[in-house]
């Protein structure tokens, strides 16, 4: 009976293209970027982070397949244990080290993920009179969730991008002090890329998981509620 | 007066809102505060409705009923014959975008769009092309004045600008409907009341609906008619004749 009516007075349905969205989203972010910086840069420093750890682990291990006995040297000089130590003792040690690793890159990341969720909500709160207006022009829930999922999706991937070129660069520059020009004839090319892609893909999923409940909240905001917050 | 003449004349009047024993009571703690306590109005189709009232008495509260964007603790809201409260999420979204165009009192244009895309966003999420809607919205423009100025953003106008940006966004899908809550509330006295002949303009030329809350007494003279709302109640509804003598009463004195 509703629908009918519905149908009988106006016939299409109500959408927010992507590509809109996408141009809305951006320019969100624009207008707002010294704090979107801020909110980026604790996605940059995590994944700086995450990025160095891999990539030097995977340099490290490199040059310790080499197997060349003026490397090995170079290695023992900086207190890493190579191929002529390997005792089981060694691995555990190894192991321990690795495992140690994981924990700090996990914490690290937890952190980027609170930082981003609050700084999401700020956002939600700040904008309460917009999304709002969205409600009364039309917008469905989907389309709120979908602006602010993409604001932070490309906040996560800048901040990722810049991340990763800041963590590689720094652990080039510090191996190429330790190791000089042997790091680039044993260069783990391919073990370097998956690292990066690896950080590429959790800094934008955390950046959509710690969006996800500022989001959602902003969606179910009822047109009238944000109207009031404007005394 | 021939205006009004002719428009009677040519249409029946038919009823774009209709509230039937329409209350609404919010609990705040312990107490139960009873904001509306049944509200019977019809709306009709094609007039300049206004709604005053003090504040707390109910006023923005039966807007807001009659505006879709609350639903009623008892009693029915019919808009457009569609009684609200049968509409999910997406119908009432549907609702919002084609039938109903609000004004606020604080403009609330989106502060990364510039005129034009304001205008032009209920267009998008109707689903227009984006070429139907950049020419439509630049004739709506054009319309409440500001055909020049449809690439500033909303702090590069003054508030009498942006709240014709948000006359021109509010006709952007041929509502049945226009609601203006306070449209005059933020804006000096010249410019409120260029606000108000823009607002009768539309309501002439495009037959649509006007429904105003306000406790603007500009706004009297151009009403057809005036709803006085005390204590949740509808206090007295007085057409435009009446008034006529009442505001020249007032001058007077």
């Amino acid at each position: 009976m509703t629908e009918q009516a519905l149908q009988v007075a106006g016939g299409r349905t109500i959408s927010l293209p992507l590509s809109k969205a996408v141009e809305i989203s951006l320019r969100s972010l624009k207008i707002r970027f010294g704090r979107s910086m801020i909110t980026t840069s604790g996605v940059i420093l995590a994944i700086a982070f995450l990025m160095s750890v891999q990539s030097s682990n995977q340099i490290v291990d490199g040059l310790k397949t080499a197997g060349r006995s003026e490397i090995n040297l170079l290695l023992q000089q900086n207190g890493i244990e190579t191929g002529t130590a390997e005792t089981s003792e060694a691995k555990d040690r190894v192991k321990e080290e690795r495992s140690k690793q994981a924990w700090l890159i996990a914490l690290s990341l937890l952190v980027c993920v609170v930082g981003i969720a609050n700084a999401m909500l700020m956002a939600v709160t700040e904008r309460f009179r917009e999304i709002g207006t969205m409600k009364c022009l039309g917008a469905l829930d989907s389309f709120i969730v979908k602006l602010f999922l993409l604001e932070s999706t490309f906040q996560g991937v800048a901040g990722t991008t810049i991340g990763i070129l800041i963590g590689l660069s720094m652990t080039l520059g510090l191996a190429l002090l330790d190791y000089g020009s042997y790091v680039f004839a044993y260069f783990p090319g391919t073990g370097i890329l998956k690292a990066a892609l690896l950080a590429l893909v959790a800094g934008t999923l955390l950046s959509l998981v710690g969006a996800m409940l500022p989001a959602y909240r902003a969606a179910k905001m009822e047109p009238v509620e944000a109207m009031r917050s404007d005394t | 007066m021939s205006e009004e003449q002719i428009r009677t004349d040519k249409e029946e009047k038919r009823t774009v809102v209709r509230t039937q024993q329409v209350k609404k009571t919010y609990e705040m703690g312990q107490i139960q505060v009873h904001a509306l306590q049944g509200v019977d109005l019809e709306v009709y189709s094609g007039e300049y409705m206004s709604i005053m009232g003090p504040s707390g008495s109910g006023k923005s509260t039966l807007f807001n009923m009659v505006g879709g964007l609350d639903k009623p603790t008892q009693g029915k809201v019919y808009i457009d014959e569609v009684d609200v409260a049968q509409l999910d999420a997406y119908e009432l979204a549907w609702l919002r975008c084609r039938k109903i165009g609000y004004i606020f009192q604080s403009f609330n244009l989106i502060p990364v769009m510039t005129a034009l895309e304001n205008v032009t966003l209920p267009m998008v999420f109707a689903g227009l092309s984006s070429d139907e809607s950049r020419d439509k919205g630049v004739d709506l423009l054009k319309k409440v004045g500001l055909g020049d100025r449809h690439s500033h953003k909303p702090n590069e106008l003054s508030g009498g600008q942006q709240q014709r940006v948000a006359v021109a966004r509010a006709l952007a899908n041929d509502p049945a409907v226009i609601l203006a809550d306070e449209p005059t509330g933020n804006l000096d006295l010249r410019t409120g009341t260029e606000i108000i002949e823009l607002l009768r303009e539309m309501n002439t030329n495009s037959r649509v609906t006007v429904i105003s809350a306000t406790h603007d007494h500009k706004m009297l003279s151009v009403s057809d008619r005036v709803v006085w709302v005390k204590d949740g109640r509808v206090d007295r509804i007085a057409n435009r004749e009446d008034l006529d003598i009442e505001v020249t009463q007032v001058e007077g004195e």
